[in-house]
């Protein structure tokens, strides 16, 4: 076997998590009523084009989740193949022109040479500085000078050209699935997307798929050649650290949340719905944590886990596997610390709600306090849990960036957004300033954010059973009282409201 | 005389959702000065939109697009913003219906009346002073120089209700618009603040323009009445030529659809279906669907006016006069339930007794939150319900009795007494075993909006008591003969019986309106086939017609189901139309029980007596004693000493000050407290 599969602890938690979803869907799937509200989500447009950038991110990040360690070309003495102690995942093998070509030091994007003047030896011996070329962004330009215009132009063309290719095939496999093998039905699906007269807005997700695959044909063109979004410090492709960084921020964002509910919901909701004694302890325990500053009490636990790391090396095999550890442990901290707001926010809603009829009337039918709980106190908070937590989730990705320059984040050789703002943050007072760093961390932060924002939003507004998802047909301008009264025969528009149902 | 407000053809749009709603459509009427112009209209038909596009006040989503409104012949729908804001509160005011609601919490009444004047006026400090002290006074606030400079919160709310009426005053208004002044308070309060309205309208000559849906309080008020529907005016005439000859069969059905006494073994006319939908078009008369005299006519042509005395006007084909007939007659009376099959002699066992229920709330306070008192929301109350009974349970709000209701269902843990179920104590029964007589007694709530969950399909809401109590279907009640059915079918019986079609048990309950909801809901309690309802105000919140509906299906489900009914309600014609006996509850105790007829007829009890004088009747009695009630409920923290209404009784004498009177009975049935009476030695209940 040329490589031996690696399971890190959050690679099975993620995996417990996507099946879990598909196990949710599926469950969805055979209930019609639980269907309807997540069907409506689709009617969202700019849910769905979020939901189109998530699904880019989402598969990054999966990628970036299955690891395995290559086998080296060598064989120990009992003939066993010998694993490298370096574990990759099946992004980086995807990537790998990105991973490997590492320039001496900072590089501008696109550029051809090193952004900081250095002493170069010429052949017949005399010493000068100068901008150094690069040893990949470019190397394959004669003449750097005269020939980069040009060959970035082609290069892009090219991009845009495969971009153009990725999108066609992925709109055929659209259209096609929505035709459901129906080759009649090709044309008026069509037709009907471009009058955007379907229920699921596919002209949307359309748009941004051909946006999202114009950049990826770009950035793969030129990717090969250069380095897209620059080096940094030690030469490493910024691009690179970018797509590495996306795993790191979900699994803080996913993980984090996963561990933090149980502890808001329950307490939360037991501590409004109880009140008394329960409400008191509940109250006490998170005024308690909160009032402790929870840098100092992240630090102190990740300190204390660095310290039993360091004290048992045999337990990792791998850096990354040790790294991996210290990422679930700060998830877990980040969790246990990061529950108090959303508690406090359930405990007033579920004090809210348990006054309210219906659950007085439950009462009155003697259901039980769990039930009462989880049929109708549950569902009327969800909406706040679903928008706390993707706030939270924005809240999350920054934290680990503060937890990392305190120096008790993730672990130092693990790539994450956090590091990246980081190590960009001394370089923004360099004169001339080294800008891309920052902004690519920040442009895949916003966008994974802003995304995941958008999405839960209509989401949320799906699952409301009160609103309306589809906008209703508009009404022909009505005639003036005049008109009709000259004409009345002609019948009246129907009323776009469904009317209520009459009864005798 | 020339009118002082004149609207014409007004017209106004909300754009809400996809189609913009016509609101207001084509609206004309005038008001001359210091007369009480009343529109009356059921929620939804455009009345309060009306008052709003007078005062240019629409929300964002509203606007005016066609017609005129004029103020002693100034446009002011032509006026800029500046110049509205002279007329508003200088020219027309307008009072609110949530007392609570329209004052601003962190400012002092002064401060709030003296903005009003600063707007409008130019006052020097002292004058300032004066003028909102003699405002105050007018409206009957007393020690007014001190509580001028009290906050919101220390009023009461039909003191807060005053002091907005002094705000609209303020600027000495030619126009009062108020948008159901009353419809928050109580009826004894609400008799207070018409009267002061009545009194302030004559001193001042000034005109009101009253919006209600009480029939009784347009009777009280009004000189003119305007029926609203729709969005529009379907009758408009003096008050004496509407309450005797209502003509519109809108007008009519309202009329019919009232409870009282007179219609006691009858069903209450109702008015089919709900107001049609005004994002449409209308090619007929907007009342055709739900009209019972509708003719082809009406669904193809708009109706016009029609006069039909001095200043009497139909928007009405009947009334044309090629078609008119007498419309009174083509009423059909309702099915007559014969009264004898009303088993009235014999005495039923009693299935629930009530003895000695109170309730206290601690009042905590401090670090240790120890208690340093009680709220007795209910002080000693003894009742009791005979099986297939209504006792009606009549107060005003803060009386208790909303709190005795879920005592009883043990919702909340009583702190003393005993409740008896059919011989079966449940004070102070676990959990467990009082979730085994949970099916027996229900309770149906108040707020049709917010007794459902709006995150569960109507099935499941139905479900929900079948499945935590092990409802069975072969536990069918015995005049359903039907063998057992599954769950499915059960479901759709249940809703038949509240009169709904089966196929609505997939929907979620927002796409319902509120009487359909409150439907739903007798309907999920009527699922564990209960043999005690506790009404807990079901028909408050809901318009007359549908208010009439919902106490059709209780009345049918007493008779069919032999249920017994606990109403807690402060409507008084409900309780003459739907109770056998009546219990008058005035700050935590019973002050006057007995049968309805008793009560209601021959009301001992200076309180009852306040409060059935208080009630705004549309026919008027020349024998109709008033008796003034002046003040407030008294907070149930602090009762005052003896008796608790000696404050407020007319009837006061020393001896009420000082101990709690005895009961006084007039016969088996009918008891009342109160020294008028010969005291009884042998019933010591309220002697603490």
């Amino acid at each position: 076997m040329s490589f031996s599969p690696i399971i890190l602890w959050t690679d099975a938690l993620i995996y417990l998590l996507v099946v879990s979803v598909l196990c949710f869907m599926r469950y969805v799937r055979q209930h019609e009523h639980m269907l309807t509200p997540w069907k409506r989500v689709g009617h969202s447009t700019s849910g769905m084009s979020a939901l189109t950038i998530l699904l880019f991110f989402l598969i990054a990040g999966l990628l970036d989740s299955v690891h395995f360690r290559p086998a080296l070309e060598h064989k120990n003495e009992e003939n066993l193949t010998v694993y490298s102690v370096e574990v990759l995942s099946v992004l980086d093998i995807l990537v790998t022109p990105l991973r490997t070509q590492v320039e001496k030091t900072y590089s501008a994007p696109l550029a051809t040479h090193l952004y900081a003047k250095e002493t170069i030896q010429l052949p017949d011996g005399e010493q000068i500085r100068a901008f150094a070329r690069l040893q990949h962004g470019g190397a394959h330009l004669q003449n750097p000078e005269t020939e980069y215009n040009g060959d970035i132009a082609w290069r892009s063309a090219q991009g845009m050209a495969l971009g153009l290719a990725i999108w066609s095939v992925l709109t055929a496999v659209i259209i096609l699935g929505l035709a459901r093998g129906h080759p009649k039905r090709i044309p008026q699906r069509i037709a009907a997307i471009w009058r955007r007269s379907t229920e699921i807005p596919w002209h949307a997700i359309l748009v941004t798929l051909f946006i999202l695959s114009m950049l990826i044909g770009w950035s793969t063109m030129l990717a090969s050649h250069y380095h897209v979004l620059g080096t940094d410090k030690v030469g490493q492709d910024i691009l690179y650290q970018s797509l590495k960084s996306i795993r790191v921020a979900l699994v803080i964002g996913t993980l984090t949340t996963l561990i933090m509910l149980p502890f808001a919901l329950l307490l939360g909701i037991a501590a409004g719905y109880f009140r008394g004694w329960i409400d008191d302890v509940i109250q006490y325990l998170y005024t308690t944590l909160n009032s402790i500053p929870s840098v100092l009490l992240i630090a102190a636990a990740v300190l204390m886990m660095q310290v039993y790391i360091e004290t048992h090396p045999e337990l990792f095999e791998t850096v990354a596997s040790r790294a991996d550890l210290r990422l679930l442990f700060l998830c877990i901290i980040l969790g246990i610390t990061s529950w108090t707001s959303l508690c406090r926010l359930l405990r007033g809603e579920a004090m809210k709600l348990r006054e309210l009829e219906y659950i007085q009337a439950a009462h009155a039918f003697g259901v039980s306090h769990w039930r009462i709980i989880s049929r109708h106190i549950m569902p009327n908070v969800m909406h706040l849990v679903l928008i706390a937590t993707v706030m939270d989730f924005s809240g999350l990705v920054l934290a680990e960036a503060v937890l990392s320059y305190v120096g008790v984040g993730v672990d130092p050789s693990m790539i994450s957004f956090g590091t990246m703002i980081n190590s960009a943050r001394l370089e923004m007072a360099r004169e001339p300033m080294v800008w891309w760093a920052l902004l690519a961390a920040f442009g895949f932060m916003f966008t994974l954010v802003l995304s995941a924002n958008l999405f839960a939003d209509a989401v949320q507004h799906a699952l409301d059973p009160r609103t309306r998802t589809l906008a209703r047909m508009t009404l022909p301008p009505r005639n003036s009282v005049e008109e009709t009264a000259f004409l009345p025969d002609s019948p009246a528009p129907a009323s776009p409201l469904p009317k209520p149902p009459r009864h005798p | 005389m020339t009118p002082l407000l004149t609207i014409e053809h007004l017209e106004t749009l909300l754009h809400t959702g996809a189609a913009p709603v016509y609101a207001v459509d084509g609206l004309t009427l005038s008001i001359l000065p210091g007369e009480t112009f009343a529109l009356l209209g059921e929620s939804g038909s455009g009345k309060s939109m009306t008052a709003l596009s007078i005062m240019r006040l629409l929300p964002d989503a509203g606007e005016i697009v066609a017609g005129q409104i004029r103020i002693n012949d100034i446009d002011m729908l032509q006026l800029p913003e500046t110049a509205m804001r002279k007329i508003r509160g200088k020219r027309i005011s307008m009072i609110f219906q949530e007392p609570m609601l329209s004052l601003n919490p962190v400012l002092t009444i002064a401060e709030q009346i003296e903005e009003v004047l600063k707007q409008h006026f130019n006052l020097s400090r002292q004058a300032t002073d004066a003028r909102i002290l003699e405002l105050l006074e007018q409206v009957g606030i007393p020690d007014a120089s001190r509580r001028m400079h009290e906050y919101p919160f220390q009023f009461s709310g039909g003191m807060k209700q005053r002091a907005m009426i002094a705000m609209a005053l303020a600027g000495e208004p030619e126009l009062l618009i108020a948008d159901e002044p009353t419809t928050a308070l109580d009826v004894t309060i609400q008799a207070q603040v018409l009267d002061l309205m009545r009194k302030i309208q004559q001193r001042n000559h000034m005109a009101i323009l009253l919006i209600t849906h009480d029939l009784g309080v347009v009777a009280e008020m009004a000189q003119r009445v305007a029926v609203m529907y729709a969005g529009e005016i379907v009758e408009t005439a003096p008050r004496d030529a509407f309450f005797d000859h209502p003509a519109h069969p809108y007008s009519q059905q309202l009329f019919a659809s009232l409870p009282g006494k007179h219609k006691r073994d009858q069903t209450l006319t109702v008015i089919q279906g709900a107001v049609p939908s005004l994002a449409q078009q209308f090619s007929g008369c907007r009342f055709a669907d739900r009209c019972n005299q509708a003719m082809e006519i009406c669904r193809q042509t708009i109706p016009q006016w029609n006069a039909i005395s001095d200043g009497h006007w139909v928007r009405c084909h009947l009334l044309q006069d090629e078609v008119h007939q007498p419309a009174q007659s083509s009423i059909a009376p309702a099915p007559q339930e014969t009264a004898a099959a009303r088993p009235t002699m014999e005495k039923p066992p009693q299935l629930l007794q009530v003895t000695d229920l109170q309730v206290y709330f601690p009042i905590r306070a401090g670090l240790f939150k120890r208690t340093v008192g009680h709220v007795k929301a209910v002080d000693g109350v003894s009742l009791s319900i005979a099986a297939g009974k209504t006792l009606a349970l009549v107060g005003e709000s803060g009386c208790g009795k909303t709190t005795i209701g879920k005592s009883i269902l043990q919702l909340i843990k009583p702190t003393g007494g005993s409740v008896r179920f059919k011989e079966q104590e449940l004070v102070g029964l676990p959990r467990s075993q009082l979730r085994q007589l949970r099916s027996r007694f229900q309770i149906i709530f108040q707020d049709p909006y917010s007794s459902l969950n709006p995150r569960m399909r109507i099935i499941d809401i139905l479900e929900e008591g079948m499945n935590a109590l092990g409802v069975e279907s072969s536990r069918r009640s015995a005049n359903d003969d039907k063998p057992t059915a599954s769950r499915h079918d059960e479901i759709d019986v249940l809703l038949q019986r509240v009169g709904l079609p089966a196929e609505v048990k997939w929907r979620f309950p927002h796409e319902f309106s509120g009487g359909q909801r409150q439907r739903i809901a007798i309907a999920r309690a009527l699922a564990v086939h209960p043999e005690l309802l506790i009404c807990d105000e079901p028909t408050s919140a809901l318009d007359v017609s549908v208010q009439a509906q919902i106490l059709n299906v209780l009345k049918s489900l007493q008779k069919n189901l032999g249920l017994a009914f606990l109403f807690i309600t402060h409507n008084i014609a409900v309780v003459e139309y739907l109770a056998d006996e009546v219990a008058v509850m005035y700050l935590g105790r019973i002050v006057e029980r007995g049968r309805i007829d008793e009560v209601l007829s021959d009301p001992k009890h200076p309180y009852t007596q306040a409060l059935l004088s208080s009630v705004p009747q549309i026919t008027p009695h020349p024998d109709r004693r008033t008796v003034a009630v002046t003040g407030d409920l008294p907070s149930p923290a602090s009762p005052p000493a003896g008796c608790h209404f000696h404050p407020r009784c007319p009837h006061a004498m020393p001896v009420c000050k000082q101990s709690y009177p005895l009961a006084s009975s007039f016969s088996t049935t009918h008891t009342t407290h109160c020294y008028l009476y010969p005291q009884e030695s042998d019933s010591n209940q309220y002697e603490h």
